[in-house]
């Protein structure tokens, strides 16, 4: 049976993680490679690896890092921020990245979708989507990091996106980020129902029970999260344990 | 060790020679068919489309050169697709080492996801490529839309709404379906019996 999958988010600036990690015994909490280690040893599935920093030198620092990470890394791992062009998909696609994550640039010229599967196939394609629900109820696509709301509804954006050969939704609802209370199962349970490629859910992941319930109420594919993995409150093999003795399949 | 990574553009191999340089192989990415006659192991990899991996395959003349190739050969993913006879992706040949035709993998009666990916459950047999697996369900990390069937050559499988090879043998021709430089522990296994082979 295909396993659950649980994916540990690192954001990285200039090289080096930032936000803080609280792995025992790190020596350097900001080293991505050795938080990739780390992270592969305690049972991620997978890892993404988030570039905040988006100026162009910084993009040259960033393909070296990935390579870095590939060198250590015996588990897959995304690489998005800030990717607008084939040319930075095949840098870090080269470098070693298994995938890329595309977000802004794909609202803004959805035709880079097509151009990219074409290119190097959809399974290193994923969509990465910020959305948030408004008072009247309606989901909402932004953009440039939740800076920036759309004219896209959110499931007409998604269905374009798999239409156009994304091979898989990483999807994040603000309302819930950074919240602690749970990911939108609701819509993550809609939006698994609606489309054929498998959706990553992000956004809201606080306690154990939240994992198991975006399971098992929505039955995506993978759940991501960032600071219950980095600041030590969840630990992965505790939340698989956890999860195994709910009857949900993981590695 | 001396392993030769056959190079043509078909994706990224960067992961494959990084995890065979981790047990301390030697690597070298080439398509010369004079140096990859001269290598120990030969890896076949292979992430994209099959019509136009074959195409790529043929226009740098190795079409004819792999399956003439007698030491151990391990396709991966793509490779291992390629190795048969025939494929449904861009209806195309194969190097028709194994004689199979390589199928679209249609979960839809279950509702299941395509392509298939993550890490799955693997049914081995007994053969040398999965010694010192002990984990009663090893897990491996697959990323793939089409499938070999399970057939005379399939030495391991796994279950996604059907039945399919998740690694194949014939003499020396080895191939599995998912990626073994990404599947974790269990796949440096499986690379590092293929190393020893």
């Amino acid at each position: 049976m295909l396993a659950k999958r649980i994916i540990p988010c690192l954001d990285i600036k200039n090289g080096r993680t930032v936000k803080g990690i609280n792995f025992e015994g790190l020596r350097d909490a900001g080293d991505p490679i050795e938080l990739a280690r780390r992270y592969s040893q305690a049972g991620a599935d997978e890892l993404v690896f988030l570039d905040i920093t988006a100026t162009h030198e910084k993009r040259q620092i960033l393909g070296k890092l990935v390579d870095k990470i590939a060198q250590v890394l015996d588990i897959p791992f995304t690489v998005g921020g800030g990717i607008k062009s084939l040319e930075d998909v095949e840098m870090l696609l080269q470098s070693g990245a298994d995938k890329i994550a595309i977000n802004s640039a794909a609202i803004r010229q959805p035709k880079l979708i097509e151009d990219l599967a074409k290119q190097f196939g959809s399974q290193c394609i994923v969509l990465a989507v910020d959305a948030k629900q408004n008072e009247a109820n309606e989901w909402k696509v932004y953009l440039s990091g939740g800076r920036v709301e759309t004219d896209w509804y959110l499931e007409d954006w998604v269905k374009r996106g798999q239409d156009l050969g994304a091979g898989e939704l990483l999807f994040t609802s603000m309302n819930h980020d950074g919240t602690k209370e749970g990911f939108a199962v609701e819509m993550l349970a809609k939006l698994n129902q609606q489309l054929s490629i498998p959706i990553i859910a992000s956004g809201g992941a606080g306690k154990k029970e939240d994992f198991r319930e975006v399971f098992q109420e929505s039955d995506v594919s993978a759940a991501l999260a960032a600071s219950v993995f980095h600041y030590g409150e969840i630990p992965i093999p505790d939340l698989k344990n956890y999860l195994s003795k709910h009857q949900i399949c993981v590695r | 060790m001396k392993i030769g990574i056959i190079q043509y553009p078909a994706g990224n191999v960067r992961s494959v020679q990084y995890a065979l340089e981790r047990l301390g192989a030697v690597v070298y990415l080439t398509n010369n068919k004079e140096e990859l006659a001269r290598m120990d192991k030969v890896i076949f990899p292979g992430v994209g489309e099959a019509s136009t991996a074959m195409e790529s395959l043929a226009s740098v003349g190795l079409e004819d050169f792999i399956p003439s190739l007698t030491q151990p050969v391990l396709g991966i993913c793509l490779g291992m697709q390629l190795m048969c006879t025939y494929s449904e992706e861009g209806e195309t040949r194969g190097l028709n080492i194994i004689p199979v035709t390589v199928k679209k993998m249609e979960p839809t009666a279950e509702q299941l996801k395509v392509p298939h990916v993550g890490w799955n459950a693997l049914k081995t047999t007994n053969n040398r490529i999965f010694d010192q697996i002990e984990t009663t369900d090893p897990y491996v990390y697959y990323v793939h839309s089409y499938c070999v069937p399970v057939n005379d050559y399939t030495i391991a499988t796994t279950q996604y709404g059907q039945l399919f090879s998740a690694a194949i043998q014939k003499d020396n021709f080895y191939a599995t379906q998912f990626h073994p430089e990404k599947s974790g522990k269990i796949g440096q296994q499986i690379l590092k019996n293929f190393l020893d082979l």
